[in-house]
């Protein structure tokens, strides 16, 4: 998909200790990655030494209980965190040795996020919101297809406080993906919304997964989930404590919680 | 808060100290309240006036003009000789140096404080001046200061010039010996008793002094020294009247938008109080002692630094007058007023923060409030318009959310663009006024003023001496004006025809041809008489045969300098019935010559005094970039101030409202510089939108002042150029990108991963 010549000059620079591409190339590759939080006099190890690879087009669904290190995780493999320790490379490039101005653009060129929160701007509407980002996208799709593709194009002309959660957190799917991204960070999409309305977020992540082969992990306590990925990651204790793949994935429609 | 209560008190308290100095320093040199010349009166009137009722002492003086003869100074230069007060007399002297004369040695005398700074003279020094043609050198033994001479202002001049006008005070019998005015007196001083009518004591004194060549008597009120302090003090008063109000409007606008956000953040505790069993009303009493709190602190801080500037600043400006002391006055009214405008401010703010929340059921004020509801504008007409970025889309709807605030932010910019609109004229008010006074009116190099009259044919004799190119006569005389019960002590000046260093200016600024018959009336004389061209006027002149007469207006002439009434020469002449006579005369003169003009003029007799228009030009440019730049830097300071805190106010509470938003946008790939636009955008709008709304509010300031101003002294021309808008909006830009820069750090330290976990 991407290739290191869309890398601004001057962070442009092979990940050395990256093996040479194999068949399927790694999109995401992290290596001991260690995160240590200080609060006052308390040191709380957030992540330990945590290893993980990710190919492209993959959906893995991250689990794991509060404060089990796997938000940390994603905040630094999306550019918006630092570890203590350990290296995290995208694609060529080694994302931890990136600077601030380095993360915004890694995050505004590559890396579409969808939150709890939705995090929308309320004084846009659904179109809006989604058109703040193809505007600085370097190949975007349309507004209004994004909308479609997570089937807003009903609702595109009204704003956040008159849609449902829902809707909202489509309309945060949708601005994630208009940038076709080449990554998909989801940290806890259904978190805030009810099964029927969580199952509608799911078909739209899974849509989206397929039709524009965006390597896509969610985060989610929800175990019910697995069931939907390519491959299941378990999050604890600032570890991963294993990893499974599914060899039949189910529909969002079959699973319950 | 504090600032806005400082200020305040600052400037009333300031103004109100120097006005009660003043008054202290009058009572303790007892200044008199009625002044009146005479040519000769015998010092046993001196009894039947003070036998006048209302009359509490009478003091007779004599003046003399000695012609100064100051080594290294060749522009001729004057000194007000008067009789020393005696020990329990008028108009008493406050001796800053040495000693007072020797009552005995009748070449003593004690100088005023300016000239004395200007000449570099202590006690012992000897000053030669010329009298009748005669040198004669005194002895300085001390120099002081009175009430009478704050302001010390040269016969003819516009401005006080202390190098080349000072007061010399000598011992009577000594200058009644050169007078010939042995038993007699040429100036009187009287103080009046306590709810004395001035008015009816004027008439009397005129009535008893006419015999003896009186002009009139005038009342403190047209005392020249005492005019100009009032018009200084009147000023000052001014910019306290508009000025601290603004100020503190502006700043109880900030603590209104800033308490109200902060009470606002406080939801969920509100929340919490509620479901502990806190009632609303409870609440609600809380966030108001709160703010309560927060107000007595800033209300006892803008009292300590208001009254410490105040006393300060009154320090400065009694400096600058030469007030021996200073009463620092605390007026308890104005303490209180800046009190209670900032404490309701602070509570108004809080309550209707509060009161949004304090009603709700606790479960509901503990949740977060719902997203805010935005619309589009017009049907999104604006946005189409603007054919704008998302971004700006934001910047627009997200103002148009909050109008309130919005017009809170843009008003209060514009108040410090008001502010300084209002004032920053003045500069180019000030060279229109030079323009025209100094370069189309009165166009002479020279005029003199003859101490006596001199018959026509003695124009020729000017026209002889070194250097002059042109000499025209001048007849002034001391008139009374009046229509109706308005009456105005004026001079009326005699212009030859076809005068033309001398010039009349037409409403159109155009010359005009004095008319033969009448008088033309300068605007400010006609709007105070209430005349206009073809109107009667009294007149009753104070020479001569003193006769009145009813003389028609005919022409209105321009002028901002004093008041003024002109007629044709041999007009004037014929109403005086003096004969063909002059009294001074206006002159065009050879530059290379100038030196040689003076030395002649200065052995002439009879030849008075000497006004150098480019030195009165200097001076008055000098006194009026003096005044000028103490008020401007002031208001600059006040403005830069304003701006700075309402620029400050609005983007911190705006980023407070939207740091959510912002950090969201950080998220999404969008860098700092983006994130920061949206901010700045917003303020950029509020600044831009504030500058001509600031520009129009200026403007009326402005006239306010010029009608406010219009003192029977000066007039204002009003007189806004480009550049004084510019000048305004680039010290309140910049104020404004100084507080915008300030808030920069914050922006860049937005917390991205505490956005995402909260939901706000």
């Amino acid at each position: 998909m991407s290739s290191a010549t869309s890398w601004p000059a001057g962070l442009r620079g092979a990940c050395r200790w990256c093996p040479e591409p194999v068949a399927a190339p790694p999109v995401f590759r992290a290596e001991a990655l260690t995160k240590t939080y200080r609060t006052g006099e308390v040191e709380v190890q957030a992540l330990r030494a945590v290893d993980f690879e990710a190919t492209a087009g993959e959906f893995v669904v991250i689990l794991g209980p509060s404060g089990s290190g796997k938000s940390t995780f994603l905040n630094i493999i999306g550019g918006l965190d630092t570890p203590s320790s350990g290296r995290a490379c995208f694609m060529d490039q080694e994302i931890t040795k990136l600077d601030d101005r380095g993360l915004t653009r890694y995050r505004r060129d590559h890396v579409g996020f969808v939150f709890q929160f939705y995090n929308l701007m309320p004084s846009l509407t659904a179109r809006e919101n989604v058109r703040l980002v193809t505007e600085i996208a370097r190949r975007p799709m349309k507004a209004e297809e994004a909308l479609e593709m997570v089937g807003l194009a009903q609702r595109i002309d009204h704003f956040p406080a008159q849609l449902s959660g829902g809707e909202q957190q489509r309309v945060a799917i949708a601005r994630a993906i208009a940038k076709n991204p080449e990554v998909l960070l989801c940290d806890e999409p259904m978190g805030a919304l009810d099964p029927a309305t969580g199952v509608k977020v799911l078909e739209a992540l899974m849509r989206v997964n397929e039709v524009t082969g965006a390597t896509t992990l969610v985060i989610t306590h929800n175990a019910a989930i697995q069931d939907l990925a390519h491959r299941v990651v378990r999050f604890g204790n600032g570890a991963i404590l294993g990893v499974e793949t599914n060899a039949r994935r189910k529909a969002p429609s079959e699973v319950s919680w | 808060m504090a600032a806005g209560v400082a200020t305040l008190v600052l400037g009333v308290g300031a103004v109100s100290s120097l006005e009660r100095t003043r008054d202290a320093f009058y009572e303790a040199n007892r200044f008199a309240d009625i002044f009146a010349n005479a040519t000769r009166a015998p010092r046993s009137l001196l009894e039947r006036i003070e036998d006048i009722p209302g009359v509490l002492d009478a003091e007779g003086r004599i003046l003399r003009i000695a012609i100064l003869d100051m080594p290294g100074m060749a522009e001729p230069g004057s000194l007000l000789l008067v009789s020393t007060p005696s020990d329990d007399g008028l108009n008493r002297l406050h001796l800053r140096l040495g000693r007072m004369p020797d009552p005995n040695r009748l070449n003593e005398v004690v100088v005023s404080q300016g000239f004395a700074e200007a000449h570099g003279l202590v006690p012992g020094d000897k000053v030669r001046t010329l009298m009748d043609g005669r040198t004669r050198e005194i002895t300085v033994t001390g120099v002081a200061i009175s009430p009478e001479f704050i302001y010390a202002l040269g016969p003819g001049d516009m401005m006080p010039d202390p190098r080349r006008f000072g007061i010399a005070w000598i011992p009577g019998e000594g200058l009644a010996a050169v007078r010939d005015l042995e038993g007699a007196f040429d100036n009187l001083i009287v103080k009046l008793a306590t709810g004395a009518s001035e008015a009816r004591v004027i008439a009397e004194v005129d009535a008893l002094l006419e015999p003896y060549g009186g002009t009139g008597a005038t009342g403190r009120k047209e005392q020249i020294s005492h005019a100009f302090l009032d018009a200084e003090l009147q000023q000052l008063r001014g910019m306290a009247r508009v000025l601290p109000p603004i100020f503190l409007l502006v700043s109880a606008l900030l603590v209104n938008m800033t308490l109200g956000r902060l009470v606002a953040l406080e939801r969920e505790q509100i929340g919490l109080l509620k479901a502990l069993g806190y009632g609303p009303g409870a609440i609600v009493r809380h966030y108001v002692g709160f703010v309560l709190a927060i107000a007595a602190f800033g209300i006892a801080a803008g009292w300590a630094a208001g009254a410490w500037m105040g006393a300060g600043l009154a320090g400065m400006y009694a400096r600058f007058f030469d007030f021996p002391f200073l009463l620092f006055s605390r007026s308890p009214d104005t303490y209180a007023i800046a009190a209670l405008v900032t404490t309701a401010a602070a509570v108004l703010g809080a309550v209707n923060a509060v009161r949004t929340v304090a009603w709700l059921p606790p479960a509901v004020a503990m949740a977060p409030p719902a997203p805010v509801r935005y619309r589009r504008f017009w049907g999104g007409a604006v946005e189409q318009l603007l054919q704008a970025r998302q971004t700006s889309v934001m910047v627009v709807r997200h103002l148009l959310r909050w109008p309130l605030r919005t017009l809170g932010g843009v008003f209060g910019i514009s108040l410090a663009v008001a502010a300084l609109v209002g004032s920053l004229w003045s500069f180019g008010s000030g060279e229109r006024m030079i323009d025209l006074s100094f370069f189309r009116m009165d166009r002479q190099d020279v005029s003199v003023v003859f101490s006596g009259l001199a018959p026509m044919a003695a124009i020729h004799e000017v026209r002889r001496l070194p250097g002059v190119l042109r000499a025209e006569p001048l007849r002034v005389a001391d008139a009374r004006i009046g229509s109706g019960h308005v009456t105005r002590r004026i001079a009326i000046l005699g212009l030859p025809e076809g005068s033309d260093l001398s010039r009349l200016l037409a409403a159109d600024e155009r010359p005009m041809e004095v008319p033969e018959q009448g008088l033309v009336l300068s605007e400010a004389l006609a709007d105070i008489l209430g005349v206009g061209i073809g109107d009667q006027v009294t007149l009753e002149l104070l020479k001569g045969d003193r006769r009145t007469l009813s003389v028609p207006v005919r022409e209105i002439s321009l002028g901002y300098l004093g008041l003024s009434a002109s007629g044709r020469l041999e007009t004037v002449n014929r109403m005086l019935g003096e004969g063909s006579v002059f009294t001074g005369a206006r002159i065009a003169l050879d530059p290379s010559q100038e030196d040689a003009f003076y030395a002649d003029v200065r052995e002439t007799p009879g030849s008075g005094f000497l006004t150098i228009q480019s030195l009165s030009l200097r001076k008055f440019r000098e006194t009026l970039a003096q005044n000028q730049t103490i008020m401007i830097s002031v208001l600059a300071v006040l403005a830069g101030i304003i701006a700075f805190g309402v620029v400050y106010n609005f983007i911190r509470i705006s980023l407070s409202e939207q740091g959510r938003e912002l950090a969201s946008l950080r998220v999404l790939g969008f860098t700092r510089s983006e994130v920061a636009a949206i901010l700045y955008g917003e303020i950029a709008v509020v600044t831009l939108l504030a500058q001509p709304l600031g520009w129009l509010v200026g403007t009326g300031f402005a006239v306010a002042v010029v009608r406010g101003f219009g003192s029977e002294l000066y007039r204002i021309p009003l007189v806004i150029g480009p550049e004084v808008y510019a000048r305004a909006s680039l010290i309140v830009l910049g104020a404004a990108l100084a507080s915008a820069l300030l808030v920069r750090g914050r922006i860049a330290r937005l917390d991205m991963i505490e956005v995402l976990k909260t939901r706000e």
